[in-house]
């Protein structure tokens, strides 16, 4: 289980507080959806939730399974089990793709005390995950992300995601860039995951990308926290009406 | 001893060293006008242009120092690959560590008995080429060296040589100096490749005079040694014909103090050159490449790639020019200098020089200097590897521009494995 609990951060190097107290919870096996306007905070939750440089958590936790991540490094994060699909992909030249990922997938195992995979059993797995996203061979040998367009970034995501077997999912407008093939295609790499165990954080702004990802849960951010949760009508109604009433409702 | 029983400093530098055995009338005359040569132009200095970042005190100290050898228990680099195996020991050429002086489209002497002929090729690079690297820029051990060296290997390709010559420095003293001189000539269509590995002396100064004919290719690498006080002055003269190739590549870890440099002069239309550096130093470490470039010819392109790790006060210094004559049109030159400091206390200092007298070129240069990228070390470790360990698969990125100029992928590999192996000896 996911929990964010009051959670209010601010910039490290300006005064400025960007979360005011937001709250959340993601039971074991749901699916929750986040839309908000453009810098209402979306991206830095998940960024201090994972552990970026640059922010100052003010007050407030986040815990995945009663652990709290704020106390832990970005790797020991992700040993825990989180994962963040970056709304930017970073490009790393120099950096094989593939060596990122086998170094990423075996230091998880060696944190979590398995045993690590051998360049074999790595690559069978890969090429496996690789196919169904449509990611060709071409790009897993090519450096992290360079040369990448749009939406070739946010399947490569997809990709780490499948391989790290998460356990909490977050996708920070994963979709957006996206063609409808490739929205498609992702959506079911994120539905192959989903079980009882593994939840998900969808960031979004549009329905498209809930009709294919069917969340239990939709909330609504602004300004710092969320003012907003409702089912699945909620996004419709966000994508009809926009933000307008419901900034309304709270002000 | 002491240097106050010498007039100046400069004769202190020649008197350091044993007299090699005397050779034939061409090489004592070469020897002789390079003994002059060195005294007219003193010693290294501060205040020389091409030695202000780096400090040359104790590589004009009369004593060498006194350096720890290194013992290492990985397999020495080059290992893997077939070769024809030279070694010298402390400078000193050590048969019985070496393979049979011979090879397909080969011929190789020790420079002891190529100066001791009467008539020889040599005599026509021998301190020749050392001498027009001469000017603009002084380049004071190179000339040291060409009057005192008695080792070094003199190598005349004929055609397509098999497999690489390997020249092995190993040491034995904690303190020696040694001066080796190697003289190479590629023949027109040969094709030859040159290893080299170790640090060979406590203070080392070697040279290298290249001549590449038309059409000929010569490849170089050189991983020089990890003994952590050594010295080390280096110089290659090159001279390069039509349509040739020619390819150096240095790998630097450790070393108090080094200097590398490394003239070409493009003689020859269609040709292409590369020289290319990584150096990785921790704490005492001062490493220094200074390149000159000379386009003499029409088409040709130039490389100079150079990547510098740097870490606890490890100073790291880049003196790159092309110089491009008035009739070498369609240059193609490319320079790249850059550091990557690993914290606040390093220092990367460049000094790229273009000077352009055709109008028809593209030259390209640039030097940045900087830190391991956040953003990207966060994505690194967003997905599970470890601080440490993502900062040093950056550091690999960093350098792998530098290694690509490397011609064979198997050497290649081999030198990124001894990266490898320094960014986790020197992890955090
Ligand atoms: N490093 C930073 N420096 C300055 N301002 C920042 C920084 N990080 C975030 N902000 C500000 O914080 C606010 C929230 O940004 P954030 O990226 O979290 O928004 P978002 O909800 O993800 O928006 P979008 O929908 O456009 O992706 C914005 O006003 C943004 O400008
Ligand atoms: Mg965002």
């Amino acid at each position: 289980m996911f929990e964010i609990k009051n959670l209010k951060a601010s910039l490290a190097d300006e005064d400025k507080q960007i979360l005011k107290g937001m709250t959340l919870r993601i039971g074991a096996g749901e699916v929750h959806a986040i839309m908000g306007p453009n810098g209402s905070g979306k991206s830095t939750m998940s960024y201090v939730a994972s552990g970026k440089n640059g922010y100052v958590v003010d007050e407030g936790e986040v815990l995945l399974d009663g652990a709290n991540l704020l106390d832990m490094e970005p790797d020991e994060r992700a040993a825990a089990g989180l994962f963040l699909a970056f709304q930017y992909p970073v490009e790393i030249p120099g950096v094989g793709n593939m060596t990122f990922l086998r170094t990423a997938v075996n230091s998880q195992r060696k944190m979590r005390g398995e045993e690590e995979l051998n360049a074999a059993q790595f690559l069978k797995i890969v090429r496996e995950k690789a196919k169904s996203l449509k990611i060709d061979a071409d790009m897993l040998k090519r450096p992290v992300n360079v040369g990448f367009s749009g939406g070739e970034k946010k399947r490569n995501e997809i990709l780490q995601m499948a391989m790290l077997e998460p356990k909490m999912c977050i996708l920070d407008e994963t979709d957006s860039g996206l063609d409808v093939d490739a929205m498609k295609l992702v959506a079911e790499g994120v539905n192959a995951l989903r079980n009882g165990e593994r939840s998900f954080l969808v960031i979004t702004h549009y329905q498209r990308l809930l009709d294919h990802i069917k969340p239990d849960v939709v909330h609504i951010m602004a300004d710092g926290k969320i003012i907003k949760s409702g089912g699945p009508e909620l996004a419709l109604e966000v994508e009809n009406n926009g933000y307008a009433d419901l900034l309304n409702e709270v002000a | 001893m002491g240097e106050a029983k010498f007039d100046n400093p400069t004769e202190a530098l020649l008197a350091r060293h044993s007299a090699p055995r005397k050779g034939s009338d061409w090489a004592e005359a070469s020897r002789h006008a390079a003994r002059e040569r060195t005294l007219g132009m003193g010693a290294a200095g501060r205040r020389d242009e091409y030695w202000r970042y780096t400090n040359p005190t104790t590589l004009n100290a009369f004593e060498a120092p006194d350096v720890e050898i290194l013992q290492l228990e990985e397999v020495p680099v080059f290992d893997g690959v077939e070769k024809l195996l030279i070694t010298f020991v402390d400078g000193v050429y050590a048969p019985d560590q070496s393979d049979d002086l011979s090879g397909e489209g080969l011929e190789i002497s020790m420079l002891e008995d190529a100066l001791s002929a009467d008539i020889h090729w040599a005599a026509d690079v021998f301190g020749v080429f050392e001498t027009n690297g001469q000017s603009p820029v002084n380049r004071p051990f190179a000339a040291l060296n060409t009057a005192l060296a008695g080792q070094g290997v003199v190598i005349r390709a004929t055609g397509k040589v098999s497999k690489p010559v390997a020249l092995r420095y190993c040491r034995e003293k904690t303190t020696s100096d040694a001066v080796i001189h190697h003289v190479i000539r590629v023949e027109s269509g040969a094709d030859l490749s040159i290893l080299e590995n170790g640090a060979g002396a406590s203070r080392l100064n070697t040279v290298m005079e290249v001549d590449v004919a038309d059409g000929g290719s010569f490849h170089h690498l050189r991983a020089q040694g990890r003994d952590h006080a050594r010295l080390a002055t280096t110089a290659i003269f090159a001279r390069l014909g039509a349509e040739s190739h020619f390819k150096s590549f240095t790998l630097t870890v450790n070393g108090v103090l080094t200097r590398n440099e490394v003239v070409l002069d493009i003689i020859g239309d269609d040709t292409k050159a590369s020289v290319a550096g990584a150096c990785l130093g921790d704490g005492d470490f001062s490493h220094d490449d200074t390149i000159f470039i000379t386009h003499d010819a029409v088409n040709c392109e130039s490389r100079q790639v150079f990547k510098k790790v740097l870490k606890n006060g490890a100073t790291g210094v880049f003196q790159g020019k092309i110089l491009v004559k008035p009739d070498a049109q369609k240059t193609d030159g490319y320079q790249i200098s850059q550091g990557l400091l690993l914290d606040d206390d390093s220092n990367f200092l460049a000094k790229p020089e273009l000077e352009i007298y055709a109008d028809d070129v593209a030259c390209s240069h640039g030097s940045t200097c900087g830190a391991v990228d956040e953003n990207s070390l966060f994505y690194l470790m967003s997905r599970g590897v470890p601080r440490a360990q993502a900062q040093n698969m950056m550091i690999i990125a960093f350098l792998d521009e530098a290694i690509q100029e490397i011609e064979s992928e198997e050497l290649a590999e081999d030198i990124r494995s001894r990266l490898l192996g320094w960014t986790e000896r020197h992890k955090g």
